[in-house]
């Protein structure tokens, strides 16, 4: 690492992160100003233009690649058109110990003065819940789903390669070109899509004259730069800012400037879930690359510190905080920037090129939390890139993740989408699947698996509250079979996921004709084509998933209750029930049989993995293929991100011998600690469910560090994840775990059983063994991973 | 057919070569001061501790139900070039069910290696080795009367043996655990890789370093911890011995 990244990156990690209000104050002017002048495409545009002819420039010291969201690296712009924080939200966002967000009193009297008084009453969020029926809030407020689109903007998207070759000026030729194509005679949308396309244009300028402005600011600080060399490298700067992103990169480093730009704009525009992706960056940067390289304008080290640069400029763009935050509820900065590594190419060639690996190696030396990385892997690829990505993980980042790059691509072939578009695709924010620069995927929430089985455990009411949110399925105590507590639980689902359904059509529709996204409408085929923006159904391909969390733990409830109710008649449908409602105080031996005498999800045991499948038949039958909004279908996912915490602590005592309030499984990981015949049986229960029917599903496993060393340790863990893609699972990501988990799982070992360790010359599960080497091997743990 | 195990251990990364699913066999003719398991050693079911703590270590399994679980992550031995390993106890001293074990998984493709002490008829290990893919090997001490001391016998068969192995075209592999002051001095390394050069093969050989781990075992079955002050050897001294042995220069 240059001093000069060390420099940028101790300036990324260190500097506090502060909420700015300059974007909101840009926006509370341009609309009280404007409001009815416009159409509502066109009014987004010209309030995004507005916003970058006053922004903040920053260029700062060192800096190669230019450009913030705020004023300044870390400073948080906040979108009060989607969500208005109060002053309350703002002094606690200060205040709070855990991910905070420093607010000043100047920021606070801009709130208090005009942001607030305007928006109160016009912002998305209002506008959404005023529409939503009094069942689906019954049911959010119960903790049955969540939902993405309430605090932030339909997002999840990726960018694929296409602006490298076309420059802003090349959308705006084909936007021209779209606008002399409408037929007002025949076509009733023409005017709406005359709109739209203006303000895509519009958009661009907006975008353009923003860099312009960076050009104009870096050749003043050049002027007045006593010092030669940066002096040169402020003029380089002005020089790419003049050129992209109106004009394709002509080299590398304007490539890199180029991007930075669409992910500025596209998340300065809107804050849509998952900032922004940039999809492949090995394979949209090598050809820059390779011809620099050629050319002898650029070495392997030189693009080592520019993108270790652009790298660094990620992270200095914390997420934004939602609002409603209470001291006790903390959020992420992470805002899930997801960079792809590998792959297939869109022709079907192996995707890995050198940039693939001097990437890998950046990200090693960098690892900040933003931008996270994931390899894609495919069975083309050499075995020595899935090497490379293992060298990194061993790091314990818990980055890269590893995805089956075949799987990914089946998965998109089976949705409908043409394979070309397929192999441009691949992965972001966790583990979602979708067509880079072609498609809105948008996640619209979670959905609590165990506590839907809860509902249909107390015949449609939740017993935490007393209320009847569900359809009455019965009393559970008259069920003769298992089948009709399975019979239970499909209903519950079918009746909350039309609920969720009908709650997405509606948000969506809000967003479609009240909140576009031109600019980023601009990058998304066929949004030009089609005149049609990205929020309402212009992209080639629209899915929205439903994210599915829980599945381990209604797994084992579901075996427990077939086992000892049903199967060894051990106990009545009545006691267990007692039972969970005491949140087994007093019934201590009916909660350690069903801990520990049931078959369990993640153990390679077909009848208990027999009971996953099922449920997920009948998630798929409830969700998969339904049509949304946007002209597009459901599809189910099966990630948590952190929901499972949340969805465990409304959730009563489960019939897995789970106790009321701790978190429920994550991802399709078993529960933890249920999992006991070691890394190769996770993985075989996991495949038992057909992940190809699937949008993502999420895997974590624990190592120790030493798992990965020795001659062989590295491929043979590279091997494990070979066998799992063989059998088509979606995604693994290792854990690697440190000293402070290890005393963790000492003093918790019920929630670490599945936490291997290498002892010495074998693995072993670490609760397993005596406190004296438990001790010895955090001692070498701390030791190794110093 | 059926046979005494004490566990089926899946992902075993360090018995072979690849990803494997190790079998133990319980019994074992031997008592090495070292052993790592020393509740493998009885031919027979033992039960340990009482109440909520008691632990039954032992079940019989036939060679239909061994196989149909050591296959199980097949998947994983293909991709990674590994298969199944049959270790104990001493799988030797179950002959009989070893046998039938190796036939039943050639019969399905897997790899097949044998960890083995070397303690046992020849016709045994020549019947063995005739089945494996794969000889794991133990040699633990040069001194016949150290031999006897540390393990109970004095290790002349384990030596012929290995003579009789290297006549046959199976693959072996040689271990040594290392156990600082029991067969670490540097007569007893010397004698040990005058044998192993004295072998009409070059065998491939892998040090086992001793370590502490099973210590705390002991307790629980009724042992006193038989090297309470033995330590671990040292990186610096396992190059040593990897010197001493020839392994590098």
């Amino acid at each position: 690492m240059t001093e000069r990244v060390q420099r940028l990156r101790t300036l990324s990690l260190e500097t506090p992160i502060t909420i700015s209000a300059e974007r909101a104050e840009r926006m509370t002017e341009f609309y009280r100003e404007n409001i009815g002048r416009y159409s509502v495409p066109m009014m987004r545009a010209k309030a995004l233009e507005y916003l970058y002819r006053n922004q903040a420039i920053y260029i700062g010291e060192d800096e190669l690649i230019v450009g913030e969201r705020g004023p300044r690296p870390r400073a948080v712009p906040t979108y009060p058109e989607l969500t208005c924080h109060s002053e309350s939200d703002l002094r606690i966002l200060d205040r709070r110990p855990l991910t905070r967000y420093g607010v000043d009193e100047e920021t606070l009297r801009v709130y208090r003065e005009k942001v607030i008084p305007f928006w109160q009453g016009r912002t998305m969020r209002e506008a959404i819940f005023e529409i939503l029926p009094a069942e689906w809030k019954a049911a959010y407020e119960a903790g049955i789903f969540t939902e993405f689109m309430e605090q932030r903007a339909p997002g999840h998207t990726t960018l694929d390669g296409k602006f490298y070759e076309k420059g802003l000026l090349g959308f705006k030729a084909d936007i021209a070109e779209a606008l002399a194509a409408l037929d007002f005679g025949a076509d009733p949308h023409a005017v709406a899509k005359r709109e739209e396309l203006e303000a895509m244009a519009v958009a661009c300028d907006a975008v353009i004259g923003f860099a312009a402005r960076h050009a104009d600011r870096a050749e003043e600080l050049a002027d007045a730069c006593e010092d030669p060399a940066r002096r040169e490298e402020l003029r380089r700067i002005a020089e790419t800012c003049r050129h992209v992103p109106a004009h394709p990169p002509r080299d590398f480093r304007e490539a890199l400037q180029m991007y930075w730009f669409m992910h500025l704009a596209t998340i300065t525009e809107l804050n849509g879930w998952d900032s922004m992706n940039p999809g492949h960056l090995d394979r949209y940067f090598y050809p820059f690359y390779a011809q620099d390289c050629a050319a002898g304008t650029l070495d392997r080290e030189q693009a080592r510190e520019l993108l270790e640069c652009f790298w660094i400029k990620f992270n200095n763009q914390p997420a934004p905080p939602k609002v409603g935050v209470t001291a006790a509820e903390s959020g992420t900065y992470n805002d899930f920037t997801n960079i792809n590594l590998g792959g297939i190419l869109p022709d079907g060639r192996d995707g890995v090129n050198e940039l693939s690996y001097l990437m890998l190696e950046v990200m090693d030396a960098i690892h900040l939390l933003q931008p996270q990385g994931n390899i894609q892997l495919s069975r083309k690829n050499p075995d020595a890139f899935l090497q490379a990505a293992l060298k990194v993980v061993r790091q314990g980042y818990g980055y890269p993740s590893v995805f089956n790059a075949d799987g990914v691509v089946e998965q998109m072939v089976r949705a409908g989408k043409r394979i070309e578009d397929a192999r441009e695709g691949g992965t972001s924010g966790c583990v979602e699947t979708g067509a880079f620069g072609k498609e809105a995927y948008i996640l619209t929430g979670y959905l609590n698996l165990p506590k839907i089985l809860e509902i249909a455990l107390h015949n449609g009411t939740d017993p935490r509250t007393g209320r009847r949110i569900g359809v009455e399925t019965g009393d559970p105590r008259r069920f003769e079979t298992f089948d009709e507590v399975q019979g239970a639980f499909d209903r519950q689902l079918r009746h909350f996921v039309d609920i969720k359904v009908a709650g997405n059509q509606r948000i969506e529709q809000l967003f479609a004709a009240r909140m576009p996204a031109v600019f980023l409408s601009v990058l998304i085929d066929d949004c030009i084509r089609k005149g049609m923006d990205y929020n309402a159904g212009g992209a080639r391909y629209n899915t929205s998933y439903i994210q599915c969390v829980g599945i381990g733990t209604i797994t084992d409830s579901l075996s427990a209750i077939r086992r000892h109710v049903f199967d060894r008649r051990a106990v009545s449908m009545g006691d267990l029930l007692n039972g969970l409602a005491a949140d087994f105080e007093g019934a201590e031996a009916l909660q350690v049989a069903l801990r520990d005498e049931t078959p369990r999800y993640g153990n390679d045991d077909e009848d208990a993995d027999a009971l996953m499948t099922r449920v997920f038949e009948m998630l798929l039958a409830a969700i998969d293929g339904r049509p949304n909004a946007r002209g597009g279908r459901y599809h189910v996912d099966m990630l948590p991100t952190t929901c499972h915490i949340y969805f465990g602590s409304v959730l009563g005592a489960s019939a897995d011998g789970r106790r009321a309030g701790t978190p429920v499984s994550e991802g399709i990981s078993p529960v933890q600690g249920a999992d006991r015949k070691g890394p190769t049986a996770v993985l075989k229960s996991a495949a038992r469910m057909d992940q190809l029917r699937t949008g993502g599903t999420l895997l974590n496993m624990k190592f120790l560090p030493s798992v990965f060393d020795g001659d062989e340790g590295p491929a043979k863990l590279g091997a494990l994840v070979r066998g799992y893609f063989r059998m088509d699972g979606h995604h693994v990501q290792f854990n690697v775990v440190d000293a402070a988990t290890l005393r963790e799982a000492q003093a918790h070992p019920e929630r670490h059983r599945d936490l291997i360790v290498r002892v010495a010359g074998y693995s072993d599960y670490f609760c397993d063994l005596s406190r004296e080497l438990q001790d010895e091997i955090i001692a070498r743990t701390g030791h190794v991973s110093a | 057919m059926r046979g005494l195990i004490f566990d089926i251990k899946r992902f075993a990364i360090h018995d072979g070569p690849g990803i494997r699913a190790t079998l133990f066999l319980k019994g074992c003719p031997l008592r090495c001061a070292w052993c790592h398991n020393p509740e493998s050693q009885p031919f027979e079911i033992r039960c340990y501790g009482e109440g909520a703590r008691r632990t039954v270590v032992g079940r019989e399994i036939t060679v239909e139900e061994a196989v149909r679980e050591l296959a199980r992550d097949r998947v994983f031995f293909d991709e990674s070039g590994g298969g199944v390993t049959f270790s104990g106890g001493e799988p030797l001293a179950q002959p009989d069910f070893l046998l039938a074990l190796l036939d039943a998984c050639g019969a399905e493709g897997l790899h097949r290696a044998v960890d083995t002490s070397g303690h046992a008829p020849a016709e045994v290990l020549l019947a063995v080795a005739a089945r494996a893919d794969l000889v794991l090997y133990d040699l633990k001490q040069s001194d016949p009367a150290a031999h006897r001391d540390q393990t109970g016998v004095d290790g002349a068969l384990i030596r012929e043996n290995l003579r009789a192995l290297c006549a046959t075209g199976t693959a072996i592999e040689l271990r040594l655990p290392i156990i600082p002051g029991l067969n670490d001095g540097e007569e007893t390394l010397a004698r040990l890789r005058a044998f192993i050069e004295s072998l009409p093969r070059r065998l491939p050989m892998r040090l086992l370093p001793y370590h502490r781990a099973a210590m705390g075992k002991y307790p629980r079955f009724g042992l006193p911890p038989p090297l309470p002050d033995t330590p671990e050897p040292t990186a610096e001294e396992m190059a040593r011995y990897r010197m001493q042995l020839g392994l590098i220069q």
